[in-house]
């Protein structure tokens, strides 16, 4: 009997994945960011639209329609984040890990399982509100026949490539939720990483931030998203390759503490 | 079967459990007894590889709990305070403990039945009383059919009928054979549910022994007489370990002598008795006198150090 009740991969992701559906934030934070995506790329690209008549030729010059459509990221790439955050810190703060790590005492099952269920959400979730952003904000902008196609140079890696950003983000959302355990420490963690740490190494000496800034995982990651690259940013593949390693590293770190510490 | 062997856990300066060794047998009830603080949890969760020993070590049935393929089949476990998200149902909670070892629906909805959630079964954990959480962790612990019970506190918070329930449940499962293992600082609990004890005061074990035996041997034989020629009984009852205090004038309690060889005693004098019992202690009593000396010991090491 007990041979074929023994713990597996397969059976821990089936068992993270029922945990994921089973909470309520969960779709709710899905569906906003599906929501945010959408309401940010469409009203940008309509209010673009609506504008563009009156608009200067260096305001039209600046302005590049997949860019405009796909911006929301910025800002959703926190939803994201945060929900990552949630499904660990959430299991550390109710005690619930105490459960799951009765029922998996090698820990390790359980840190890839719910890597790989939230990265697979965060994929789907991610693609599927990129495009929906995307595709919808062109029909606005084709008003003044200004849109840009999937097949223009660059315009799918960009579109795309927010589906995989938002992953990986999501990703170090799930890592710092191991490292840290609490929420808030995890998110202001999250936040001050991607948003607030680029901002603070672009006041160093130019020549240091030239070596640091286009290294740090939001820029790095947000050189495949980024149609208008500014000079000192990686090369768009390189960019996302250095972000995939930092999302390893930090999702290795959590292992690594995860086995030692106390639960 | 669980046993710990010179098991310590140290968190900083403070040892929390020191040098624990104890064996847990299948097919009685262990009483897992000591006052708040005493280290109970803290054992508990290095038997489920929660925590990990300083030094020393904890296996059940022959391994430690990690090290087994099937763990929840192995040792089920209530663990202290809710370890259960609130935001998810009972049923799902379950489901998701179930899933990682391939145990079915049918089985959940078992257990929820045993410990009677079904009607409650799909609303969130966290509008619960704890009585219910705790049937929800009675739940868990039974989820994978364990030959090993470990259960920390199972009583707190629950409801006289709750409390019954408990006891039956834990008596029934210890008579099935199973290893049952309970935590608990509500001595007359343990008196009524226990077989066996293991005493823990300060991290260390102060007692192993089976419940009757327990008391025996905690409590000082005391035998109260109640006679109107009092002075002259006392002036008879001398010798060694013998102790007289008197309690009112014509009432006194006498240590180190049972019941009948104080009746003897008056018998030769002719001395008239107008009382004559023994005085067991209770289950709290032995424990308070076993925990004190644990106590003082505590003290009085902690000035030798000082000096």
């Amino acid at each position: 009997m007990t041979t074929d009740l023994k713990v597996t991969p397969a059976r821990v992701v089936r068992s993270e994945w029922l945990k994921f559906r089973s909470l309520q934030s969960s779709p709710i934070a899905a569906v906003g960011a599906v929501v945010g995506m959408v309401a940010l790329g469409w009203m940008v690209s309509a209010i673009t639209a609506d504008r563009w008549p009156q608009m200067t030729a260096q305001n039209r010059a600046n302005f590049d329609p997949a860019d405009t459509s796909i911006r929301g990221y910025v800002l959703v790439q926190l939803v994201l984040g945060v929900l990552g955050v949630l499904t660990v810190s959430g299991e550390y703060g109710t005690g619930m890990i105490r459960s799951t790590f009765s029922a998996v005492p090698t820990r390790l099952p359980v840190v890839w399982a719910k890597a790989a269920v939230f990265a697979v959400v965060a994929f789907v979730v991610g693609e599927f509100s990129s495009f929906a952003a995307f595709l919808g904000g062109q029909a606005f902008l084709s008003s003044q026949h200004i849109e840009a196609s999937l097949s223009d140079p660059g315009v799918f890696r960009a579109v795309f490539g927010v589906g995989l950003y938002m992953t990986g983000v999501g990703l170090i959302g799930v890592a710092l939720g191991w490292l840290i355990r609490h929420t808030a420490g995890a998110i202001a963690t999250l936040v001050g990483l991607l948003l607030i740490v680029p901002g603070l190494a672009g006041a160093l000496p130019e020549n240091w931030a030239n070596h640091v800034v286009p290294y740090l995982p939001s820029i790095a990651g947000q050189a495949l998203v980024n149609l208008r690259p500014e000079p000192f940013m990686l090369a768009p593949w390189t960019g996302f390759a250095w972000f995939c390693g930092e999302v390893v590293l930090a999702l290795a770190a959590a292992a690594i503490v995860v086995k030692r510490r106390d639960a | 079967m669980i046993e710990a062997q010179a098991l310590s856990k140290r968190y900083g300066d403070k040892t929390a459990v020191d040098g624990v060794t104890f064996a847990v047998k299948p097919g009685v009830v262990t009483g897992f007894l000591g006052p708040n603080g005493a280290g109970k949890s803290t054992t508990i969760r290095m038997i489920m590889g929660l925590d990990a020993p300083t030094s020393g070590s904890v296996t059940v049935n022959g391994k430690a709990y990690a090290r087994h393929p099937a763990p929840i089949s192995e040792v089920g476990a209530l663990l202290e305070a809710k370890a259960v998200h609130t935001g998810r149902s009972a049923y799902h909670h379950l489901l998701a403990l179930a899933l990682t070892t391939g145990i079915g629906r049918k089985r959940v909805e078992e257990v929820l039945d045993l410990v009677g959630l079904t009607e409650a079964a799909h609303r969130r954990v966290g509008g619960f009383s704890l009585g219910m959480g705790q049937r929800l962790g009675v739940a868990a612990a039974l989820l994978g059919d364990p030959a090993t019970l470990v259960l920390d506190e199972p009583v707190n918070g629950l409801d006289p009928q709750g409390i019954l329930w408990i006891r039956t449940l834990l008596r029934r499962l210890a008579a099935e054979g199973r290893t049952v293992f309970v935590s608990s600082h509500l001595m007359s609990e343990m008196a009524l549910t226990a077989d066996h004890l293991v005493v823990i005061g300060r991290g260390r074990v102060i007692a192993d022994t089976s419940v009757s035996e327990f008391i025996d041997r905690a409590s000082a034989r005391v035998v109260r007489v109640r006679t109107p020629q009092a002075a002259e009984l006392r002036a008879r009852l001398t010798g060694p370990g013998i102790d007289v205090t008197s309690v009112e004038p014509d009432l006194l309690e006498v240590h180190g002598l049972d019941s009948a060889s104080v009746g003897l005693v008056a018998c030769r004098a002719a001395i008239p008795l107008e009382e004559l019992a023994p005085v067991q202690a209770s289950l709290e009593e032995a424990f308070m006198e076993l925990t004190d000396d644990a106590l003082e010991y505590r003290v009085h090491e902690t000035e030798q150090r000082a000096s």
